[in-house]
């Protein structure tokens, strides 16, 4: 069994966002970026299928700039075997995404396709299952836990109402929630392994996808500020505040 | 052209969110239509009849329905699509599993969790974990629009009488199977639309000590929530997960106990009217969207909170 894994370089978890003075977005230079944080969880499961002897292959991709390979690189670290970089700048909206995935799906004929369940720059989740419905195979999103069954996956969803247990037909998609696994750090010697591992290189232009946005991001602005609270020596006091001035209780 | 919204329910009735949805429909344009897929969810069907903001609800049933799978429901809502300028359904777990699958056999790009609807192919959404607002519009000729349920009021639930068309079912999709669904029964009010949440952090140090917060809960009409911190460990099932990859709640009141706030938390709690913080740790940035900040040692202050709330001649519900 081959599987590709969706990676997407994003500004990281840990650094608070600053909106441009302008409005045209957020400020990216000179600020940390790493991997998608669920995209790590889609790696992880990948390699780990892999070392149980359920899969052949682990192929990362990412789509974007120059500077995206890095996440590509770094799945290379962790146990991919193969990576590829279709490269293409400006604003990438998750259809254009899942187009040219779809088109690297044609080339590599993974069985599975596995990605993060949402980005968590534009907050979408939106990729895996337009990739899903334009190759109209199954979808298994917000997986928790991926059971391997010869041509089938047994997967649990997280749910708003608890946890959801499918059965998919492989080829399929599945979209990792943070809980699947704990991805693992990279050593330095798989570091220094991976930058000998091949990266394809594939300008999105010759995939022949229409890449264009079609959604006009018109302003970014900071959300509303809240007004600044105050600290209550004790318990009694909360308490009395909560019933008689914020009349919540 | 009118709005089709997808109905959320469990067969029987309606998921309290489609109200909601069935408000920011209308907010889009003035004739909305609705449709309910599902296996013998006729009920629901009367029910979303009755919403005075919907005005025809169509209705398909199928045994491949009774589970909501995606792969069945989106070939129906494609074809339905011809009829419409919009689709919307909610935000949550069924929408964002549904509408992207709809919008790529559209062609469309999808405008995911809006939070408010500025014209009809003009959106505000939050981005970065709601660290930043966009204003989006959208230039397809189709637009698929998933909505926050909490940015938006539920509208009126009786009152209307709209006429429900049978519609065909479509083509069972047999490469994905249902299996079985968990779901955590409790009287409690639900996370998403309660009017008071307690929520636990890491702070808590285990599963047992949530009974400090569940009393708290029960004596205040609340819902349980957590941080992610709290369902990685296992303290909590996910369905309480507050964030940006768990729910949004926006009540009347948070209290939130032994959380720091990382900002994947404050995305899904800071648009809460009252914000309550109770942490040892002062530095902490719950602190900063807190109302009310209360530093201790959450062991010793939830027991003096259920020793002042019983000493309260009445409690709000």
């Amino acid at each position: 069994m081959k599987i590709l894994v969706a990676v997407k370089r994003v500004i990281d978890y840990n650094v608070q966002i600053r909106v441009k003075e302008d409005g045209t977005g957020v400020v990216t230079d000179n600020v940390k970026m790493s991997t998608n944080p669920p995209d790590d969880n889609a790696i992880e499961e990948a390699v780990k299928i892999k070392e149980a002897g359920k899969a052949t292959e682990v192929v990362a991709v990412t789509v974007g700039e120059e500077k995206a390979q890095e996440t590509v690189r770094k799945a290379l670290a962790v146990g991919a075997d193969k990576g590829i970089h279709v490269k293409v700048d400006g604003i990438l909206e998750p259809l254009a995404v899942s187009k040219i995935l779809q088109k690297i799906v044609d080339k590599e004929k993974p069985d599975l396709v596995f990605m993060g369940k949402q980005a968590i720059d534009d907050d979408c989740n939106q990729t895996g299952q337009m990739l899903s419905a334009l190759l109209n195979w199954p979808q298994a999103t917000f997986a928790s836990k991926i059971d391997v069954k010869d041509n089938k996956l047994e997967v649990t969803r997280e749910i708003d109402e608890g946890l959801e247990t499918i059965e998919i037909n492989v080829p399929a998609i599945v979209t990792c929630d943070l809980r699947l696994n704990e991805p693992r750090y990279a050593s330095l010697p798989n570091i220094m392994k991976a930058k000998k591992k091949p990266i394809e290189e594939i300008v999105a232009s010759d995939l022949g996808v229409n890449v264009s946005p079609r959604l006009e991001q018109l302003k970014v602005e900071e959300p509303p500020k809240r007004k600044a609270g105050i600290k209550v020596a004790n318990v009694a006091e909360l308490v009395q505040k909560l019933k008689n001035e914020a009349k919540v209780i | 052209m009118a709005v089709l919204l997808i109905a959320e329910h469990n067969n029987k009735e309606l998921r309290p969110f489609t109200l909601n949805a069935a408000t920011a429909a209308s907010q889009i344009d003035s004739d909305v239509h609705a449709v309910i897929i599902g296996q013998n969810s006729a009920d629901a069907a009367k029910q979303l009849s009755e919403l005075p903001v919907v005005k025809k609800v169509l209705s398909v049933e199928g045994a491949h329905y009774e589970n909501f799978t995606a792969e069945n429901f989106s070939p129906v809502i494609v074809k339905l699509a011809e009829n419409y300028s919009h689709i919307v359904c909610s935000a949550n777990t069924f929408g964002k599993n549904l509408m992207p699958r709809i919008a790529a056999h559209l062609d469309t790009s999808q405008v995911s969790d809006i939070i408010k609807v500025i014209s009809p192919d003009t959106f505000l959404r939050p981005i970065y974990a709601g660290n930043a607002f966009a204003t989006i519009k959208s230039n397809d000729a189709k637009k698929c629009v998933t909505i926050r349920p909490t940015s938006f009021d539920p509208c009126e639930s009786t009152g209307g009488s709209a006429p429900i068309e049978k519609v065909d079912a479509s083509e069972e999709f047999s490469n994905t199977k249902f299996i079985k669904r968990e779901e955590i029964k409790s009287d409690r009010p639900e996370l998403g639309t309660a009017r008071i949440v307690v929520s636990g952090g890491r702070g808590m140090q285990s599963g047992d000590n949530f009974k400090l917060i569940t009393e708290i809960a029960d004596k205040l009409g609340a819902a349980i929530g957590a941080s992610r911190a709290a369902v990685d460990a296992g303290y909590i099932s996910n369905d309480h997960q507050v964030g940006q990859t768990g729910k949004v709640v926006v009540p009347d009141l948070y209290i939130a106990v032994g959380i720091s706030g990382a900002i994947q938390h404050l995305a899904g709690m800071k648009e809460s009217k009252v914000i309550v913080a109770i942490n040892k740790d002062g530095e902490a940035p719950i602190f900063s969207v807190a109302d009310y900040g209360l530093e201790a040692d959450l062991f010793e202050a939830l027991p003096q909170f259920m020793e002042e709330l019983n000493k309260l001649n009445t409690i709000q519900k």
